[in-house]
């Protein structure tokens, strides 16, 4: 370009003025690679199934205050009763629901002894129903049948003698290689047996957070509890319509109990992620006012400057300057100012990634974001300069020749 | 003078409305975001119980698996044993203590014509109330003697007070909890401190519960226990090889007055683990901590990292939009040079030029700061409505923060206008008037 020079010596007489605009750009940069970087970070976290049918779902919570009540018998009675409700595919007991933030872990180790390692899991308290309740894809082995279902009883110790697990259980158990978990027997409690019947593909813990969300474990037993959730299948589509129905009906069918909460695993999710949703917009909200005040800074100060040359614009286009090549020359300065800017940025971008990798344990940034960044900010530098460029370019060759 | 400023500032910011209202706008935006970060995070590390956060502490104790540590072995189980609290408190070597744990109760109106309703319970012992500064509308706490005699007595919150007895005074009333008779003896009058820090187990900011019973009775079974509960050994059947066992769910607090007694109890701990690892618990190093209600809640990282992240973002975007004010006044001021030059050159000293300009400045962060506090107002609602429950008593704009906002405003962009007002002071009189 031919007037780099010229527009490079011409910068350096005002630098104060660029330098706070390339400031601002390196600034802008900074934050708004790091803030996008994050909610990327968070929209894989969302992204996650939890395994389960969360559509056509629900589930309530069925509380027993009667002292005389049978809590084995209720608890078949009420399952029969929602599995044969016309539009309900199948229901469950469960003690936990996924995405929900509280359930039960244990440790699981591949050898029995107080000694060993063990790999912490959920736990999932089900029946035979729960595979096509939960609508779980069985990759590997069987699902139990209704003889493998035990009772539990409050703070009872001892376990069932089968279990079913996640994928990413069995290779965590077994990293050599955990399609070999079938058939193995693994241990509970340091030294309780468990033969592994089947491998579901996927199926979350409840916690959201945790690092292995996505071991979980089914365990055949049916709980004789005096607060129990059910969770219910139905037909596509006919959630909505069936919820009262059974919440009136079991409510109706015994008056020693309360039944409550009722909630879809669809508030389940929207509550769950729902501060990370809240934090992406903001961080949205904020990347996008930013760029924008950093691009009316741009204007701001270019018009200043045009306003402070309007006699050498004038001269220039007396001198036979075209109004595209005056237009140029403010285009190409802000390149420049950009240029710097960015420059900077890049340094200020790598060094809060490193700041926030550290300090709150993030992975760090990938070069395409700030690569990114880099033609965003180009572009926003442009746009912004363009307007005053334009008036620069409307200035008259006969300006030049009046005073002030 | 002042005023004489005053004006001139109105006159030069209607003249240069396009680029006063972009500085105004942006410290506004600046002022708005910062401050709505900074009040989610004043709130959510707000100390809830300043007169005495120094002298509650939160003990833990490691117990757990030699092999295969609590939190890596960073920290010890965040919650305590049955047996560990009972025998400290037993020990009674604290001013005073207070063993805790989240329960869950059905109540049985007596009008047979309201259903029953289940609530979030809390079974604690009596120190409880007067180490957290409960207050009372009726009653109060009960005795010691009625947690070590395991009467059935019972302590409800207001609104628990108004279902059940429409606001009267209900001490001395029974209630039906699970089945038994329980005897009010207080009713707590609105109770909510944000962070719930005497139980940050189940969320920091939680409600508080509808109905206190004492710790004695979950032995008993005269309630549920409910809450978090990490278990590590094989336990055996039943409740009594439950509260025997190494599953950790209580909480317990001691209330030390000063440094010595701090010292004593540490000693004091220290011993009972020495004493119980002879019993062949305990088998991982002594790791004793007592950690005050501040040190507690920054443990348990009460402030989430998304609001610390945020706070420190809005911060850099703070400075963007002052950088921005920088430069827009810069332009602004440096272009009156001519007006600069001529008044400098009638006699107006550079201080009184500075005066000025600086009253200039001052106008459009005064500008900024009311933005600034509409703007941090409409984000605040918006937090609350995207958050929810969780953010709902965090989001409150109190006068603290509307005067921290403003000299915000205003002290960064007089700041912000040194650096113009300088550079238009320092405009060469003699090189102006031979430009006109």
């Amino acid at each position: 370009m031919l007037e780099s020079g010229l527009i490079i010596r011409a910068l350096m007489r005002n630098k104060i003025g660029a330098l706070l605009i390339a400031l601002q750009i390196a600034l802008t940069m900074t934050i708004m690679v790091n803030a996008i970087f994050m909610i990327q970070d968070r929209q894989q976290q969302m992204a996650r199934s939890s395994g389960i049918n969360e559509g056509d779902t629900f589930y309530l919570t069925n509380t027993i205050f009667a002292q005389d009540y049978n809590t084995r018998v209720g608890l078949q009675t009420d399952l029969n009763a929602i599995r044969k409700t016309p539009g309900v595919v199948d229901a469950i007991q469960i003690n936990a629901i996924p995405l929900s933030g509280g359930g039960w872990s244990s440790g699981l180790q591949t050898q029995p002894g107080e000694d060993k390692d063990g790999v912490n899991t959920a736990i999932y308290m089900v029946d035979d129903h729960a595979i096509n309740t939960l609508d779980l894809e069985l990759i590997a082995g069987e699902n139990f049948s209704p003889s493998d279902i035990d009772w539990r009883l409050p703070a009872q110790s001892a376990w069932p003698a089968k279990v079913i697990i996640t994928q990413a259980l069995a290779n965590a158990l077994f990293p050599d290689n955990g399609q070999s978990a079938l058939g193995k027997t693994v241990y509970i409690s340091n030294n309780q047996p468990m033969q592994v019947i089947g491998i579901i593909k996927n199926l979350q813990a409840p916690w959201n957070g945790w690092s292995g969300v996505e071991r979980s474990a089914l365990v055949p037993f049916q709980m004789e509890t005096r607060s129990g959730r059910y969770f219910i299948r139905t037909e596509p589509g006919r959630r909505d319509e069936l919820m009262p129905l059974i919440e009136n009906m079991l409510a109706k069918s015994d008056k020693g109990r309360i039944i409550r909460r009722l909630t879809t695993m669809e508030e389940t999710r929207e509550q769950s992620y729902r501060q990370h949703n809240a934090t992406n917009k903001i961080l949205m909200t904020v990347v996008s006012t930013l760029t924008l005040i950093t691009a009316f800074g741009i204007v701001g100060l270019a018009i200043f400057s045009i306003n402070r040359r309007t006699k050498q614009i004038g001269t220039r286009r007396a001198l036979g300057a075209t109004r595209w090549q005056v237009m140029r020359y403010f285009m190409v300065e802000n390149l420049f100012i950009s240029a710097v800017g960015i420059i900077i940025g890049c340094i200020g971008t790598v060094s809060l990634n490193y700041w926030l990798v550290n300090k709150f344990n993030m992975t760090p940034l990938g070069f395409e974001l700030i690569a990114l960044g880099v033609v965003t900010l180009v572009i926003v530098g442009q746009l912004a300069v363009l307007y005053p460029a334009r008036k620069a370019a409307l200035i008259s060759p006969a300006t030049a020749t009046r005073t002030v | 003078m002042f005023s004489y400023y005053l004006r001139l500032a109105a006159i030069s910011i209607r003249r240069h409305w396009g680029l006063s209202l972009i500085m105004i706008t942006a410290i506004g935006l600046g002022i708005g975001t910062a401050m709505t970060t900074v009040t989610v995070n004043y709130m959510m590390s707000a100390n809830p119980i300043p007169q005495k956060s120094e002298q509650l502490f939160y003990v833990q104790l490691d117990n757990w698996d030699v092999n295969d540590p609590w939190d890596e072995g960073q920290n010890p189980p965040d919650q305590m044993t049955y047996t560990d609290a009972t025998n400290l408190f037993k020990a009674d070597k604290a001013f005073r203590h207070s063993i805790s744990a989240q329960a869950f109760a059905v109540i049985e109106p007596q009008d047979p014509d309201l259903l029953p309703i289940t609530v979030n319970a809390r079974a604690n012992s009596s120190d409880f109330f007067a180490m957290f500064n409960v207050p009372f509308l009726y009653g109060g706490a009960w005795n010691a003697q009625a947690d070590s005699n395991k009467e059935l007595v019972a302590v409800i919150n207001k609104e628990t007070n108004d279902t059940l007895f429409a606001g009267k005074n209900s001490v001395g009333e029974l209630l039906r909890i699970d089945g038994n008779l329980f005897k009010i003896v207080g009713v707590i009058d609105s109770w909510q401190p944000t962070p719930k820090y005497y139980d940050l187990s189940s969320g920091a900011f939680n409600d508080t519960e509808a109905l206190f019973v004492p710790f004695s009775l979950i032995a008993e079974e005269k309630i549920t226990r409910a809450g978090n509960t990490s278990c590590w050994k094989p336990s055996g059947d039943g409740m009594a090889a439950f509260l025997r066992s190494e599953c950790v769910w209580l909480q317990f607090w001691v209330e030390l007055r000063d440094e010595q007694e701090q010292q004593d109890y540490q000693a004091f701990l220290n011993a009972y683990v020495k004493q119980q690892k002879q019993l062949g618990r305990f088998e991982r190093p002594l790791d004793n901590r007592l950690s005050n209600v501040m040190q507690w809640l920054e443990n348990q990282e009460v402030v989430a990292d998304d609001a610390k992240m945020m706070m420190a973002m809005s911060f850099m975007f703070l400075i963007v939009c002052l950088l921005n004010t920088v430069g827009l006044l810069l332009a602004k001021f440096l272009g009156k040079a001519p007006e600069i030059g001529l008044r400098q050159a009638l006699g107006a000293s550079k201080a009184t030029l500075f005066y000025q300009y600086l009253v200039e400045s001052a106008c459009i962060g005064l500008g900024g700061g009311l933005l600034g506090l509409i703007l941090a107002w409409l984000g605040l609602q918006s937090v609350a409505a995207m958050y929810g429950d969780y953010m709902k008593d965090l989001t409150g704009l109190d006068t603290t923060m509307v005067l921290l906002a403003m000299l915000l405003a205003l002290g960064s962009t007089v700041i912000a206008g040194l650096y113009p007002t300088w550079r238009a002071c320092n405009v060469q009189p003699s090189q102006q008037l031979k430009s006109q």
